[in-house]
């Protein structure tokens, strides 16, 4: 094997991260307003929601699952959430956050008894509950969008919290949002568990051979009730934060999102048969693709093409992780 | 003298209604390596998960330093310090060598933590131990399989184990390896553990073993200090029956064409100038180390390497073999190494794998007609003798042996000229091997059928061709008539080579 190729099979980060640089390299020289700050601070934003999202299905993905309930355990958190906090009358942060991370892990550990005890295959269990959870959300809470003006002001204000600005050429100011630093905690945090915890090399494992793992001593009930239930958790509380970000709370919100994230976990070098994948890949996945989807507009294409690029994005990436890992599924 | 180290006494094991072992009795002592032989089914793996505390014997007692214990149960076994080293391994390929090697002790420790330092540390210390050289950070699945058995025994070694079963652990190995893993195994010995070999290779059994248990339908029916067996005596003790070697001998036909000339072979990097021809009728060896091209030259054959240089010609044709279809059409068929994944449908029944190449000439018009293929089907089930009592069974409940039989058969189905078997045995037992064997020769004497047989088992390659070919780095060294060599000969011409 050549020098390279085995440089990206160890670190499979340094691909995607060719691929962002390359992405970003053309765009700006196609449309250098590109540069602007307000652009990038925008695709940062952009980008905290995909790639939060994204960490659970890594998490889901490593262990050698696929999710896709998340988008609704999300929407589902958001709703419930922010309905309960204006009948309730309250607008406190920590608890709405705890609250829809909460049900996000209830959610989650639902997924967890399915997969566990039934054995059943995790696209089929999250394809269950994700829709099951989306029509129980729409038959049963509500269906009606809340706006901005009904929505809880301090969730908004902290949504809308800035760490920074700048002054940008033409005298407008460009913020960067304070909810990069959220998703920079989640990230570090994820990858502090996979990395340096037993738990997190228990979910390698896992995805490395389930009977393997058990015969050299890990807990597997243990290790997939916490994959599943931090993912959902993951999800409830990206769901909240999404609905702070945008100032509405859509029951009918992140349809179809699965397939973006699914594309950006892919894309950052995760392999959908389990065991490979890191947090860093992920996060230059999540960017890599709100950055391609996002820049269509600046490169005077149609936004309608973003379905064919993300779609196109999947094949892709799939394609190439599956050259890498050819020799592990011969 | 003292209690031995593990001992069976009588005992029983049965699921539902059948008896999986029946009044075994065995006992290994300290630091002995004991060879355990016995085919597919004879209850092999029962004695092993008796021992390792997987299952529980319904009769009998199991004691260890002469003490009876009951309830045995994995976590116990292991406390005893009995290591399994299962066939494949339990590793994780896409993790390390170091953590690997690190996870078992760090789970059993009670480590909530990971501390990179301290697992390569705890590596080095295992590889160190063995005595290898090993890549800490590399992943297992970028190893060979010898590498990754070494990583196996290192895990295995590091809970300072008193006995060590492996379970055949030659069986993917090439003849090398094998001399690599018994040095291995010795010194492993020479500290006093003892190693529990199972296996059904006989050779490796009198080369390693100082005792030998021989199963047979879950009941031992040999049993002895190794000077005590020789070849025939395992093979009779494991199959009940005799199978004496024969030998291929074939006469040529005067005057008949070459079925296969082929001319200047190459492929760059991987075969150089190979020239050799196949009669009809003849069964030619192809032996060789590990990365000799000996496969490579059975996918050019077979068309996989369109990428060839040279000529190839075909009953006095010349054709130019660049894909499978092509090479199918010209009556070639090959029945490659792994048959579990890339010769079977596991997930089919034993007539569609029978059937899975000759499906376009049993179609009319594109539609299958059953009658024709139930025929052909159950025709080549009898030829073959499969022992299944119908076609509609899972191709998976076939033992090894008959698993092969069925990939061969569909090849047969075509009517090939040109039969390339690569490993035609590999993890196929003793019984079921020698039927492979005579059904081949049958094949080749009566058909007329060429047959190109790629093994690592040189007695095979020996009792079967008459011709044995020997490829070095993609170059064909040596081309022998079989009575101008012989088993021991090969063997000192391949390690000399190496």
């Amino acid at each position: 094997m050549s020098g390279i190729a085995q440089a990206f099979r160890r670190h499979p980060e340094l691909m995607v991260a060719a691929v962002l640089v390359v992405t970003v390299v053309t765009i700006g020289l196609v449309n250098p307003l590109f540069w602007q700050p307000s652009n990038l601070f925008s695709l940062l934003r952009a980008s905290v929601i995909t790639g939060i999202l994204g960490l659970a299905v890594l998490l889901v993905m490593l262990s050698g699952g696929i999710d896709v309930s998340f988008p609704a355990f999300a929407i589902a958190a958001m709703y419930l959430t922010v309905k309960a906090m204006i009948a309730w009358g309250f607008d406190s942060i920590l608890p709405a956050f705890a609250m829809a991370t909460g049900i996000g892990l209830l959610l989650g550990l639902v997924n967890a008894v399915f997969v566990h005890y039934l054995r059943m295959i995790p696209l089929i269990v999250t394809l269950g509950t994700g829709t099951a959870v989306r029509g129980f959300i729409l038959g049963v809470v509500g269906t009606s969008q809340i706006n901005i003006d009904q929505m809880p002001p301090k969730l908004i204000d902290f949504a809308r919290t800035q760490l920074f600005s700048v002054t940008q050429a033409d005298g407008s100011q460009a913020g960067l949002s304070a909810m990069v630093l959220v998703y920079a905690v989640i990230a570090l945090l994820i990858h502090l568990l996979l990395r340096h915890t037993m738990l997190g090399r228990g979910i390698y494992a896992l995805g490395g051979g389930e009977e393997a793992a058990r015969r050299v001593g890990f807990n597997i009930r243990q290790t997939t009730f916490l994959i599943y239930g931090l993912a959902g958790a993951i999800a409830g509380f990206a769901g909240l934060l999404h609905g702070a970000m945008i100032w509405t709370a859509n029951p009918r919100d992140m349809v179809g999102l699965e397939l973006d994230v699914i594309a950006a976990v892919v894309l950052g070098g995760a392999s959908i048969f389990g065991g490979r994948g890191s947090v860093i890949g992920t996060i230059l996945g999540g960017l890599t693709l709100v950055v391609i989807t996002n820049s269509l507009i600046i490169l005077g294409i149609d936004t309608t093409w973003q379905r064919v690029v993300v779609g196109l994005i999947v094949i892709a990436a799939t394609a190439a992780t599956a050259w890498r890992d050819r020799k592990r599924i011969a | 003298m003292s209690a031995p180290l593990i001992e069976l006494r009588h005992v029983g094991k049965s699921f539902a209604a059948v008896r999986a072992l029946e009044d075994v009795s065995l006992s290994i002592g300290r630091g002995e390596i004991h060879c355990l032989a016995g085919e597919n089914g004879s209850g092999k793996s029962t004695l092993i998960k008796v021992i390792s505390g997987v299952w529980q014997p319904d009769q009998g007692e199991l004691l260890i330093d002469g003490q009876r214990i009951e309830g045995m149960t994995p976590r116990a076994a292991i406390a005893h310090g009995v290591q399994v080293i299962y066939q494949d391994f339990s590793l994780f390929g896409n993790l390390s060598v170091a953590e690997n090697l690190a996870l078992s002790s760090e789970l059993q420790e009670g480590r909530k933590l990971v501390s990179w330092r301290r697992v390569r540390e705890i590596a080095r210390r295992a590889i160190d131990r063995l005595g290898v050289d090993l890549p800490l950070d590399a992943l297992v699945e970028t190893l060979p399989t010898s590498g990754k058995q070494l990583v196996a025994i290192a895990r295995a070694l590091m809970s300072d184990p008193r006995l060590l079963i492996m379970d055949e652990p030659t069986t993917a190995l090439t003849g090398r390896e094998v001399a690599a893993l018994f040095r291995v195994v010795r010194d492993i010995q020479s500290r006093g553990i003892a190693v529990l070999f199972v296996s059904h290779k006989m050779r490796e059994m009198l080369e390693i073993s100082e005792r030998l248990t021989v199963i047979r339908s879950g009941r031992v029916v040999a049993a002895g200090p190794i000077a005590e067996f020789d070849e025939a005596a395992i093979t009779r003790a494991m199959t009940g029956q005799e199978i004496a070697a024969e030998g291929y001998r074939w006469e040529p036909t005067p005057n008949a064409a070459p079925l296969l000339e082929v001319e200047n072979l190459t492929i760059p990097g991987q075969l150089e100038d190979v020239s050799l021809h196949i009669l009809p009728g003849e069964i030619v060896g192809v032996s060789g180390l590990l990365g000799s091209g000996r496969t490579e030259l059975a996918l050019a054959l077979f068309g996989m390497q369109p990428g060839y240089t040279g000529r190839i010609r075909i009953a006095g044709r010349e054709v130019r073999l660049d894909s499978v279809q092509r090479a199918i059409d010209h009556g070639i068929a090959y029945v490659p190494e792994d048959r579990l994944t890339e010769g079977l449908f596991l997930a089919q029944t034993i007539d569609r794998n029978m059937l899975a190449t000759s499906l376009g000439r049993l179609s009319r018009a594109g539609i299958i007609q059953p009658g024709r293929a139930a025929r052909d089907a159950a025709g080549m089930i009898r030829e073959m003798a499969i022992a299944t009592p119908t076609g509609d069974r899972p191709v998976t409940q076939l033992s090894g042996g008959n698993q092969q039989r069925v990939v061969i058969g569909r090849w047969l189905l075509n009517d090939p000229r040109l039969l390339i078997l690569n490993g035609p045995t590999v993890g196929v037992d003793v019984g079921s091997k020698s039927g492979i064997h005579r059904k081949i020769r049958e094949l080749a004497r009566a058909r007329g059928l060429g047959v190109l047989m790629i093994s690592d088992d040189l007695p095979e390659l020996v009792e079967n061709c008459n011709r044995i070919l020997v490829l070095h780095r993609g170059r064909l060294v040596s081309d022998t008539p079989v009575e101008a060599t012989s088993e021991t000969a090969l063997g000192e011409q391949l390690a000399a080579l190496a």
